[in-house]
């Protein structure tokens, strides 16, 4: 019975036929070039023998005992040039992976060139003179987009253009991050809110009251978000070309005090005039924040101004989304007393909590405290999800 | 200069999952636990294990320029790849006489081997060239007069084809010539007469040539099953059977016609340890949907990944069955019917033509099929099933 079961599944995972193929991927990213090479065992044996023991079976020790024999063979079988100079290509892994015509040698490797390539050239001979209908099929990954060919012994090389995109088109793609990560980095929504949140009262007494004119309110939230925009503009900007270079988690930190103290001031005010003061030397470790962003979007080194301003204006613009939805209904609903007690007093409580939560996770990296941080995030990837 | 060094490999491998994860038909890269883990198993016969193929190559190897190994090479592959279905020979097959192939005007054996391959991939127009190079070389070689009509039937022409089988008299056996010339006659009006014919024929004839035997019991189970009697259509499928060699075509008409009958079961029986090639997996996904056999999901999964596989390869010689299996499998018959339609273009055989009739039929679109129904009147092409769909489908609109 048990054998039955055995022989049911065995012949489950019998490989169909099909003519051979190898699939090369090449990447590139912030002037990295990178392959990974998937060639069936069968081809590799018929080309270079791996069954040492000619048993029709190739274990993983045959294929180790013929990993360089292997590798050399495919690697001379390509040559790789960027704008017409040869590069040279360095084995790193070999591992293995299954297709549906049966086992594939996976071959990892890097590509070394001379010059930053602006057109990559590809000749592939692999197997042709072996078996002509062998076909090699690329996938060419770059900044996003993905090219493919089909090599054969009647087109055995290609030539791709590479970073051909744009810089308006790269500007826009680097506003549109600075935006997603404004709606998505509630810690800057937060503190900005927190430092909103007054503008449309004001202090006397010891109590609130609210302001008489919209141009009062407008002047306020417009010097606040100026000294903001332009503080966290500058150490973008210092950060990213590298001249400005914090520890992460102590940036971090101090964005969570920062949301901290902005929302307490609300509730025990120590800073009434001159918010905008506040703003721009909080402003100046946002930046910083901001700036580690970019740097993982990978930045393209040459056109780096170009995804600079670009992503600061994205950020400016999810900045003045933001305002221009809350100054109007702060202004309107600014003489209820739910905005001053509710919205002022338990918003900036709960603003604070939620920082002080930030600040002793990322200060202190309490675990039992991450799932909180950890809920934004997986709240951030479920938007982005959507998006 | 651009360096690849141990602090950039992070990157590195970033991209390499990048990669990893877009690649549709590459499952996950691992590294394999023990030495002794078995990640291939070759196929029984290759070119190590099959004595006069080895002995073949080394002589080959040997006189790298003699013309008659080369071919006798080529045409031992091809052999292989027929029997076990394995499309790499075709290609070990070419290369073997690839110092020729490229020649203006090469040797007619290679002219006969690349007309092979190229009948294989479905370009059908350049090998009928390339018989017709072999013909005006040497008006009496057999061989390329069946070629050139089993190509010819299989475009739908039918006269062109009877022509070129009356060429086989003298030049082959009384049996081949017969076989031929009746089926080009059943399927352009004439089943009855073709099927007393041959099977007086077959009947009449002892021959040593299996193959033959088997290509000529095949083409009667078929005229059979088109006559609509099923009852000598089982008989000679399980005659051509009895040979005892392994032909996949042979095996895929049979299922058909038992999967016609509904008797999907023994489709199961018969192919449950044979899914390597497509038609044949396909089948028994078939046969394992309407049983509601477990095994189903994964074998639609199979299939499903081949069909990938060819795709990329930007080959349409699966175009048949990728259309049958969008129509009755995945259940999308716009798509089948837009595959049926392309496959229609190049091949022209009973089977394509129902295709496009069946597809047609799920998406009540009458006018697509149009001109293959007149087609099918101008050819009077007499297939039982076929027609009662052609007449649903005419009530239809």
């Amino acid at each position: 019975m048990f054998i039955l079961v055995l022989l049911e599944l065995f012949s489950s995972t019998v490989f169909g036929h099909k003519p051979s193929d190898s699939y090369l991927a090449i990447g590139t990213q912030n002037n990295k070039i990178s392959g990974q090479w998937d060639i069936a065992l069968r081809d590799l044996d018929y080309a270079v023998g791996l069954d040492d023991n000619r048993d029709n079976k190739i274990t993983w020790g045959e294929l180790q005992q013929h990993q360089q024999q292997v590798s050399a063979y495919a690697l001379s079988h390509l040559s790789i040039n960027a704008n017409n100079q040869a590069c040279t290509t360095q084995a790193l892994e070999q591992l293995v992976d299954k297709h549906t015509d049966g086992a594939y040698a996976v071959l990892r490797f890097a590509v070394v060139c001379p010059v930053l390539p602006k057109a990559l050239g590809l000749s592939y001979k692999l197997f042709f003179d072996l078996d002509p209908s062998h076909r090699g099929l690329l996938r060419l990954q770059q900044a996003g987009t993905t090219q493919t060919a089909i090599f054969s012994p009647e087109q055995p090389a290609r030539t791709f253009e590479l970073g051909t995109k744009s810089s308006l088109r790269e500007f826009f793609e680097f506003a549109k991050e600075g935006v997603w990560h404004i709606w998505i980095g509630y810690d800057h929504i937060l503190f900005l809110i927190s430092l909103l949140l007054p503008a449309v009262v004001w202090r006397n007494n010891q109590q609130w009251q609210p302001v008489l004119r919209f141009r009062t309110a407008f002047f306020d939230v417009l010097k606040i978000v100026t000294a903001f925009t332009l503080a966290h503009s500058i150490t973008l900007s210092l950060a990213t070309l590298g001249l400005v270079n914090l520890p992460s988690r102590w940036v971090e930190s101090a964005i969570a005090a920062s949301v901290l103290l902005a929302a307490l001031n609300n509730i025990y005010p120590m800073v009434l005039t001159r918010l905008w003061m506040v703003a721009f030397g909080f402003g100046l470790i946002h930046g910083l924040g901001f700036a580690s962003v970019l740097t993982d979007l990978g930045l393209p080194e040459n056109s780096l101004i170009v995804a600079l301003l670009g992503f600061n204006v994205g950020v400016e613009m999810g900045q003045f989304a933001i305002v221009s939805v809350f100054l109007p209904i702060a202004f309107w609903v600014r003489r209820s007393w739910y905005y001053q007690k509710l919205t002022l007093g338990f918003g900036s409580g709960a603003i604070a909590i939620i920082a002080l939560f930030w600040f002793l996770d990322r200060s202190l990296n309490i675990s039992s405290l991450a799932f909180l941080s950890r809920m934004s995030v997986s709240l951030s990837e479920r938007l982005r999800d959507f998006s | 200069m651009l360096v690849f060094t141990g602090k950039n490999s992070f990157g590195i491998v970033g991209i390499l999952m990048l990669l990893g994860l877009t690649n549709t038909i590459c499952a996950k890269p691992y590294i394999p636990q023990s030495s002794d883990e078995i990640l291939e198993q070759l196929p029984l016969l290759n070119n190590r294990t099959d004595k006069q193929l080895q002995q073949l190559q080394r002589q080959l190897s040997a006189e790298p320029n003699n013309l008659q190994v080369a071919s006798a090479v080529a045409n031992r592959f091809i052999e292989l790849a027929r029997s076990e279905s394995d499309p790499r020979y075709y290609g070990y097959a070419e290369a073997a006489v690839q110092k020729w192939w490229r020649q203006p005007e090469p040797p007619i054996s290679v002219l006969m081997i690349r007309a092979n391959l190229r009948q294989h991939r479905h370009d059908f127009e350049a090998a009928l060239r390339d018989l017709r190079l072999v013909i005006t070389e040497n008006p009496s070689n057999g061989q390329a007069w069946l070629s050139l009509a089993v190509i010819q039937s299989v475009q739908g022409n039918y006269e062109d084809a009877r022509i070129s089988c009356l060429h086989l008299k003298r030049l082959s056996s009384h049996l081949t010539e017969i076989a031929c010339l009746s089926n080009a006659a059943s399927l352009s009006g004439s089943a009855q007469q073709a099927y007393a014919l041959l099977k007086q024929t077959v009947e009449n004839t002892s021959t040593p040539d299996t193959e033959i035997q088997r290509w000529a019991l095949t083409l009667l189970a078929e005229i059979a099953v088109r006559l609509g009697d099923d009852k000598a259509a089982e008989t000679h499928f399980l005659q051509a059977l009895a040979l005892n060699q392994r032909d996949v075509y042979l095996l895929s008409s049979y299922c058909d016609f038992l999967l016609d009958q509904g008797r999907s079961k023994q489709v199961i029986e018969l192919l449950k340890n044979d899914t390597r090639p497509d038609s044949l997996l396909l089948r028994l996904a078939l046969a394992e949907q309407i049983e509601g056999t477990a095994s189903l999901t994964e074998h639609q999964e199979e299939m499903q990944q081949r069909i990938e596989a060819y795709r990329l390869r930007d080959e349409n010689i699966h175009q048949r069955e990728e259309a049958r299996f969008y129509l009755e499998l995945l259940k999308q018959p716009k798509e089948a019917l837009k595959l049926a339609l392309q496959n229609w273009q190049v091949q022209r055989e009973p089977a394509d033509a129902r295709l496009v009739i069946d597809a047609a039929l799920a998406c009540q679109d009458r006018v697509a099929a149009q001109p293959l129904l007149a087609w099918l009147k101008e050819k009077k092409l007499q297939d039982k099933i076929l027609q009662q769909h052609v007449a649903q489908l005419e009530q239809g609109s």
